[in-house]
């Protein structure tokens, strides 16, 4: 490993030694405050380095790792959820009972898998990622253990999660029968080579699309969503929607490059079923819902099944509106799980939708900007959830894909209902006054109100100016383009 | 420029009145009134000045880029018919204001904001001339229309915001899909990436491709207009929206759908708009019919008002598919005509309802003792509903009525009888609440001079209309003749 490689893996050094670090500090005895401020730092310093190295790229770290412009979009994004998610996370633990220094740890630790994830070029990296993120988020979820809620929902992750580890490995371990390598370029080489499609590759492919859509909640391997998004605290729900499915996404569309896995036929119908019974399934679940954690939650499965609309076509528009579409959605959740974190109580939650009932009369910013965050959900233009819809229809449209497209949009209208209803309870006359428990430190309800802000002006800044955040995704995948040529 | 500032100058007025009423709840009303005022100068002054003429259709013409990547350009135009179309939304958008005086007495700086945000979406509507920018703004301006239906309407409003806004969100992402279906064609064929409306006229379409492409489009306007089966998302809207909300929904939005298949449909695809004519003529009759009907048999006044919006975009889309010029002024004329009488009519009812508490016309009558001047215009304006010669709709009707009939006879001999059934609703609307024996033993307030000065304006406009049309007709002669060629 030369420097420059060195140099290449800078960002994710950092931000394993975030980890590293926590503990130190954890073993100093800090406090919650000054563990906080650290994490915040740290994840700075990592995007400090991205920006560092940012001309080494792409250089790739054989065997297991290449660091290129998707990479670098990627783990940006990941980071960037990150940071908020951190400061989202202190005024959420500062007032339970538990210890909140350890979920740094966890925090960052998951952090660290699901950027493995964005630069994994080989079987073994994705699967170091993979349960990287897996065994923080088992921790993580049913960290407020004292609740019934969490230990279930923590359990049942770990369960199913183990169970699907365990397919991607018999995936794995199918195809590396077949091809005898397990990197991406090298069993890409062996396909070409073989001009055909075998028994043991197909079923491999299968047995990793499992657990890919166990980990993406995809239906039907999305039973766990919901009550996982129910019992994990609030930002590790928020931690979920976000980081680990960027994480998965980057290493299926690495694969899915290096193979040509939408060359095949079976793949095609396969991820098309997928994304139609997503979106059909996602979207009527949320309907009933009264739980908005719940709703969050299948109304996740369905915009992940938009995301795998944009993951068809398999070029690079294709790419570029998927990338697109999950900042858009990640910046959305964000700001929606910063409000739910925001209004949670010392005791509960806030989930059940009656907690929202006049929340603009109350409190019109919070208000604004989940209104503005659920109408981004829902795809209305001014937001950026429209432009990425759109670049997601655009890239449907452009390859033919009639059915998931107008799956799609039928969908989408029927996931307006529930976004509106929750629209329009925000709106709704109240008489309950809710008491304010809250006494934290003004500085971090100021932060997480900064965050918030920033988040809204993105969300309205990237529906109405879209052009910067696309042109960025498209110089880096230049970048990240030329890698296979070298 | 004058078209960006029209909208612009009603955004910065919407968000002005939200700031101003945390100050004063009564300075809201006064800026969104100066807003509109402005505005209106604007238009007129353009009007006064610039002379439409067969060399200078298109009056006023900003082209830039907006996001170069996708090839979506910032292209507002304005023609004669635009031009109209912008003096209707102004007027009206001016008497919204005022008819909101005293009826909207809580929450009056997010409610003048979203009128103002509607009127903006409208405005855009009726200038945009590129196809995203056109959709952009379709959408724009359903979002504030549902909040003022839904947080100021009446008992039943979220039911009706709900059912507003997923009718006309399920017709605009099929045309978003159209829209996206036609870009790539025409990109294909030329190599440009374009969305410009002037650009996607040079399309040659299959005819396959084209009827369906025109039917993504066409299924988003008939909803808007409304047609026959597709209409039943208006009464309830309309009836539980407030007076302004209704005023703008039967005087504005409606028009939107008309105004679209006119720049859009026949001249994007005239030979499916062709070969479909028939049917849509059918269906247009059996609106004109089938709304008079239902009219008939309505008890609440403000649903009354809204089954006679549906009969007479009837003869609207009876005109339109007439295809010829005749037709087509009436068409534009029954779009301007039709907006003034039955806002009139919706503002009367907002009056009554105010002075009587109630909708039901079983629980009016003999208003016209205690009410004279009110029931002067009431009766005015229902004669203009009911095509009274003298009076603007007779001018509108009769033109559709003699263009449809050199297209198809039989069709326009039973539209004919649908003015019949006009007079009948509009006799028994005016025998109930006005005349026969007098139930309301209170004195009730007759005009108030902000009232006075609103039914003036309307009274003066349609007694206009009906005795001198031809500057209306002057100004769209030279975009209905360019739809008519095509």
């Amino acid at each position: 490993m030369d420097s420059l490689q060195l140099q290449a893996l800078l960002p994710f050094i950092v931000l394993a030694s975030a980890s590293v670090v926590i503990i130190l500090l954890i073993a100093a005895r800090q406090s919650h405050t000054v563990i906080q401020i650290t994490g915040f730092l740290m994840m700075c310093l990592v995007v400090l380095a991205m920006w560092y190295v940012r001309d080494v790229l792409p250089r790739a770290i054989m065997p297991l790792l290449v660091v290129d412009g998707m990479a670098a979009v990627f783990t940006g994004l990941i980071v960037f959820c990150v940071l908020i998610i951190g400061l989202f996370s202190f005024i959420y633990f500062e007032e339970r009972e538990e210890n909140p220094k350890e979920y740094y740890i966890l925090i960052f630790l998951g952090t660290l898998g699901a950027a493995v994830l964005t630069i994994s070029r080989h079987f073994i990296s994705v699967f170091i990622g993979l349960e990287l993120l897996s065994i923080s988020l088992y921790a993580l979820i049913a960290y407020l253990r004292n609740r019934n809620n969490a230990v279930e929902a923590g359990m049942k992750y770990l369960v199913l999660a183990a169970m699907s580890s365990a397919f991607l490995l018999f995936g794995m371990a199918l195809i590396y029968m077949d091809t005898g390598s397990m990197d991406f370029d090298g069993i890409a080489k062996q396909l070409q080579t073989q001009g055909h499609s075998p028994a043991l590759f197909v079923t491999g492919i299968g047995l990793m699309m499992v657990a890919v859509c166990f980990k993406l909640a995809l239906v039907p391997f999305h039973l766990w969503a919901a009550d996982v998004y129910q019992g994990a605290p609030v930002p590790v729900t928020n931690f979920i929607a976000t980081v680990s499915k960027i994480g998965v996404f980057a290493v299926l569309v690495r694969f899915a490059q290096a193979v040509q896995l939408q060359s095949y036929h079976f793949a095609v119908i396969i991820i098309s079923f997928v994304a139609i019974v997503s979106m059909v399934g996602g979207n009527l679940l949320a309907i009933k819902q009264q739980n908005i954690k719940r709703l969050l939650a299948y109304s996740s499965i369905a915009h992940l099944g938009y995301l795998l609309v944009a993951f068809l076509p398999g070029n690079a528009a294709g790419i570029e509106a998927g990338m697109f579409y999950l900042f858009a959605y990640s910046i959305t959740l964000l700001a929606a799980f910063g409000i739910v974190t925001m209004l949670s109580g010392r005791q509960a939650d806030a989930d059940q939708l009656e907690a929202y009932r006049g929340l603009y009369w109350r409190n019109p910013l919070m208000g604004a900007i989940l209104t503005v965050a659920l109408l981004s959900l829902a795809g209305i233009p001014l937001t950026a959830g429209f432009i990425g819809k759109f670049a997601v229809l655009n890239a449907g449209v452009q390859q033919q894909l009639w059915l998931p497209v107008i799956v799609l949009v039928i969908t989408s209208v029927i996931g307006l209902y529930y976004y509106l209803r929750i629209i329009s309870t925000l709106f709704a006359e109240t008489q309950v006054i809710f008491p304010k428990e809250k006494s934290l430190h003004p500085l971090f309800v100021a932060g997480t109100y900064g965050a918030l802000l920033v988040l809204l002006i993105l969300l309205l800044g990237a529906g109405i100016f879209p052009s910067a955040v696309i042109d960025g995704i498209k110089n880096f995948l230049c970048q990240g383009f030329r890698i296979i040529n070298f | 420029m004058i078209l960006v500032w029209m909208i612009v100058i009603l955004l910065i007025g919407g968000l002005l009145c939200w700031l101003t009423a945390r100050a004063n709840e009564h300075a809201a009303k006064w800026v969104a009134l100066v807003t509109m005022l402005i505005d209106a100068a604007l238009i007129c002054g353009v009007c006064f000045t610039q002379r439409v003429s067969s060399i200078n259709t298109w009056i006023v013409d900003i082209k830039t880029q907006w996001i170069p990547a996708y090839g979506i350009g910032f292209h507002l135009a304005m023609d004669g018919l635009s031009m109209v179309m912008l003096l209707l939304t102004f007027f009206l958008g001016t008497l919204a204001v005022l008819c909101s005086w005293n009826e909207i007495k809580q929450r009056t700086g997010f409610y003048y904001f979203n009128l103002l945000c509607t009127l903006a979406g409208i405005a855009g509507v009726f200038v945009a001339m590129d196809l995203f920018l056109f959709y952009f703004f379709w959408e724009v301006m359903l979002v504030p229309m549902y909040f003022l239906i839904a947080i100021w309407g009446d008992t039943n409003r979220r039911y009706a915001a709900y059912k507003f806004f997923i009718f006309t969100q399920a017709g605009g992402l099929l045309m978003l899909i159209a829209i996206l279906s036609l870009y790539f064609i025409h990109a294909a064929q030329s190599g440009v990436y374009s969305y410009d409306y002037f650009d996607l006229l040079n399309t040659t379409l299959q005819p396959s491709a084209a009827r369906w492409i025109m039917m993504g489009f066409l299924v988003a306007f008939v909803i808007k207009l409304p047609m026959v089966p597709l209409h039943n998302w208006l009464p309830d809207a309309h009836s539980e929206a407030p007076t302004a909300g209704s005023l703008i929904l039967a005087g504005l939005l409606l028009k939107t759908g008309a105004y679209g298949i006119m720049r859009f449909v026949l001249p994007l695809f005239p030979q499916a708009a062709e070969a479909i004519a028939w049917w849509a003529m059918l269906l247009a009759v059996i609106g004109i019919v089938y709304g008079a009907m239902l009219a008939f048999a309505q008890t609440d006044i403000k649903r009354l008002i809204a089954y006679t919006s549906v009969s007479h975009m009837g003869f609207v889309l009876l005109g339109i598919f007439s295809f010829n010029a005749v037709a087509m002024q009436g068409v534009v004329m029954q779009m301007i005509t039709h907006g003034i009488s039955t806002g009139a009519l919706f503002v009367l009812a907002g009056m009554l309802k105010e002075r009587l508490h109630t909708r039901d016309i079983e629980s009016m009558g003999g208003l016209w003792s205690s009410l004279p001047a009110m029931g002067a215009v009431g009766m005015l304006f229902t004669m203009a509903s009911l095509g009274l010669p003298m009076l603007g709709n007779f001018i509108a009707e009769f033109l559709v009525l003699m263009g449809a009939f050199t297209a198809n006879v039989p069709l326009t001999v039973i539209a004919t009888f649908g003015l019949v059934f006009s007079a009948i609703y509009s006799l028994r609307f005016v025998q109930k609440v006005f005349l026969g024996p007098s139930t309301f033993q209170k004195p009730l307030p007759d005009f108030s001079a902000r009232e006075f000065v609103m039914m003036a304006a309307l009274s003066i406009a349609i007694v206009w209309l009906g005795v001198y049309p031809q500057p209306v007709l002057d100004m769209v002669q030279h975009a209905v003749q360019a739809v008519v060629t095509k």
